[in-house]
């Protein structure tokens, strides 16, 4: 029966790919071009994680506002009014704001994408995708939550009547920058994961020492200007930095640090996205 | 080029031990660390024991096993090709390879088209997600664009019977439902090649059915199809040729019904208790080593019946010093069905020791029926990893009891002894008893 059946192929079926398996060939496995034909996958992996994120929460979305919302109260109660740390002349509550606005986002997406590879455990073992979608869907997908906040932060520039400037329209330049930022990171941390779970303990420390390696609750002019370099091998240094004076218009532009911390992020991506690969061909062994 | 849409070259995958069994911590890169001057000094001590570590696959070839070599295959284009062999044959890592999921250690493979891979029903559903959303995301990580998708979609829906839910979370489907939901997202999966993983195991019979339906339509319609499967009443039923793995290779290619019969009768061991005198010559591995297994008719009976049951005797020797030590036994029926598994937890408070074990069991009488078993014995670590699978070691056979006057063999897996009983009443008056008074079982 089945064999009659293969002689009557249908002219249609045609090869549309050709594929090599071989072993892995070592440093340079990157296909960018495999990477963009599954753009449409990426897409659902984002939508996946937005949909499931405040599935079953009462607030649902307004968790986005309110986790930097209050971390913000807190910070100012504490670091502004009681410790007197001063804000570059802005209002406590907008320099905290919009530096906790690019930390948490980088944070977040740090912590979502050291997981991501475990969690799709599952997906990983049993069928075939480039796996660098996982970290890079967990990092857009935190955009939207970006985007939440980002409101509620032009509402407070009305509120304080804050006139930004033209600076405001470098913003997604920071953005971007926070982004690669937390891509670097994450797929340094997801692949990482997958082979030594210890990483998933160090993380929450690794997040909370780096805030207060980050001008996230002081100014950067805190740090003596000729250590401002170093300070910036600190990636999150620039972005933070960067993104309370695009938004606010107060302060210096910090051109030092942000060079440097530009650098750092580039290395950082690079050797995360040259170390996942390495790891891409056999992480399904070791998950 | 030729209508070959699958070719592979002496393709081999290596593990290394103890790789699945669990992950590396940082203690052990750590401890690994400490102890390089030491190893540096004495490679040959630390290879041994430290054998299952990633460094250490070089030094000697205990550490690592070949779960795939030296296989060279062709696949032409519209075959239903059915891969069969025991667990642990390769069969599956040959899959992965192919689908791309892991890499091979050695050779290469080139495929021509679009491959599709089921390895299981359901990847990438998600619990919280209704059912739309997740013929949409499972859909995509399967590899079907969008647009298919909606194309499909009405399609999908219909063939899994599940219109009325589409909007529920899938965690709250029954086991039925999400598993009709899951296989025909997998089945308007329209590759040029599909990659199949046992998924036909699941289901009720006539949902089976129709899964088998779907698959023949789809090798109708051209496409080639690699199919994995141990139920050799499938392979028959799809397949337009076979392919037997054996210890890591391809050890028959051909007709369906050559290589059935090649497996069935081949691997099977014909005798039902063996003993290694020389323990370099009996089945094992660094943890576990068998010394005997035996099934044999209980005490004053001389043959094993389907009244009598059997006995089990398996004696090892164990390596494996405070592990959770398990043993279970794998009967299978000569059609390569699992009859059931059975097992023993030797030191379930994580304690075992190293030295010789001996372990009994019974089987039951009035639990098989006539005929010819097999049996694997596996032993395990912690009810989870595989520490030695031993693969039908031995086979016996259950005889044939007369129940009444009939010797013919009654058909059936098993042959159970259920409790029966009856009531007679001269006068049909059903009115008037109550159900519940009528025996039950």
């Amino acid at each position: 029966m089945t064999n009659s059946a293969a002689l009557e192929l249908p002219a249609q079926v045609q090869v549309s790919s050709r594929q090599r398996i071989t072993p892995p060939l070592g440093w340079m496995d990157l296909n960018l071009r495999e990477l963009w034909s599954y753009r449409e996958l990426l897409y659902f992996l984002v939508w996946r994680d937005l949909k499931v994120r405040y599935k079953q929460t009462a607030i649902g979305a307004l968790w986005a506002i309110l986790q930097p919302f209050l971390t913000m109260l807190v910070f100012s109660l504490f670091f502004g009014r009681l410790a007197h740390i001063p804000s570059n002349g802005l209002p406590h509550s907008v320099f905290y704001y919009s530096g906790l606005l690019a930390w948490l986002y980088s944070a977040t997406a740090l912590q979502h994408s050291t997981n991501t590879m475990v969690e799709n455990q599952r997906v990983i073992t049993k069928v075939y995708f480039p796996r660098l979608l996982l970290p890079v869907s967990t990092v857009a997908s935190g955009l939207v939550d970006f985007a939440f906040g980002f409101v509620v932060f032009l509402g407070m520039l009305v509120y304080y009547r804050i006139e930004p400037g033209k600076a405001f329209f470098l913003m997604p330049l920071f953005l971007l920058l926070a982004v690669l930022t937390a891509l670097g990171m994450g797929v340094w941390l997801s692949a990482l994961n997958a082979i030594y779970r210890d990483v998933r303990y160090v993380v929450p420390f690794l997040i909370q020492f780096w805030m207060f390696a980050s001008p996230v609750a002081y100014p950067s002019t805190l740090v003596p200007e000729q250590w401002r370099w170093l300070y910036g091998l600190n990636p999150m240094a620039g972005v933070v930095e960067g993104f309370r004076w695009s938004l606010t218009g107060h302060g210096q532009p910090p051109t030092v640090l942000l060079a440097v911390s530009a650098a750092m992020v580039l290395v950082l991506l690079a050797g995360g996205v040259i170390y996942f690969q390495k790891m891409e061909g056999t992480i399904a062994d070791v998950l | 080029m030729s209508d070959i849409v699958i070719r592979t070259e002496n393709l081999g995958k290596k593990y290394r031990l103890g790789e699945r069994e669990r992950y590396l911590a940082l203690r052990d890169l750590l401890a690994r660390a400490a102890s390089a001057p030491v190893r540096l000094l004495s490679p040959r001590n630390l290879s041994s024991s430290n054998g299952n570590h990633k460094g250490n696959h070089k030094n000697g070839n205990r550490s690592h096993i070949w779960a795939l070599h030296d296989t060279s295959l062709e696949i032409r284009r519209g075959e239903v090709v059915g891969l069969i062999g025991r667990n642990g044959a390769g069969k599956s890592t040959l899959l992965k390879i192919l689908s791309r999921i892991t890499k091979p250690t050695t050779g290469c493979a080139e495929i021509y088209g679009r491959v599709g891979s089921l390895l299981e029903v359901g990847t990438g559903f998600h619990p919280e997600l209704t059912g739309s959303e997740n013929i949409y995301l499972c859909g995509a990580i399967l590899g079907m664009s969008k647009r298919e998708i909606q194309q499909k979609f009405d399609e999908i829906v219909a063939f899994a019977e599940v219109e009325k839910f589409l909007s529920t979370p899938v965690k709250h489907y029954s086991s039925g439902m999400y598993v009709r939901l899951a296989f025909s997202v997998a089945a308007h999966l329209e590759p040029e090649i599909l990659l199949v993983d046992e998924v036909l195991a699941v289901g009720d019979a006539s949902f089976q059915k129709k899964c088998l339906g779907k698959m023949g339509q789809v090798s109708r319609a051209g496409r080639t199809i690699l199919f994995v499967s141990h139920n050799v009443t499938a392979i028959k039923a799809l397949c337009s040729r076979a392919v037997l793995m054996r210890d890591g290779t391809v050890a028959a290619s051909g007709t369906v019904a050559e290589v059935v019969d090649h497996y069935l009768l081949g691997a099977v061991s014909d005798t039902s208790a063996k003993e290694w005198r020389d323990p370099a010559g009996a089945p094992g591995n660094e943890n576990i080593r068998l010394s005997y297994v035996r099934i044999i008719p209980p005490p004053g009976k001389p043959v094993i019946t389907i009244d009598t049951g059997a006995q089990v005797e398996i004696g090892f020797e164990n390596s494996r010093e405070n592990i959770y030590l398990g043993c279970t036994i794998y009967v299978t029926n000569s059609e390569g069905v699992v009859i059931f598994t059975s097992g023993h937890s030797i030191s379930p408070e994580v304690n075992s020791r190293c030295g010789f074990y001996h372990v009994k069991g019974e089987i039951t009488g009035h639990l098989l029926n006539a005929g010819r078993y097999s049996v694997d014995v596996v032993f395990g670590k912690d009810q989870r990893y595989v520490l030695l699978r031993a693969d039908h070691v031995v086979s016996f056979d259950v005889e044939n009891v007369a129940r009444s006057s009939n010797m013919a063999i009654a058909p059936g897996v098993v042959r159970p002894r259920l409790s029966w009983s009856h009531s007679f009443q001269e006068e049909s008056s059903l009115i008037g008893q109550p159900l519940s008074d009528q025996p039950v079982l």
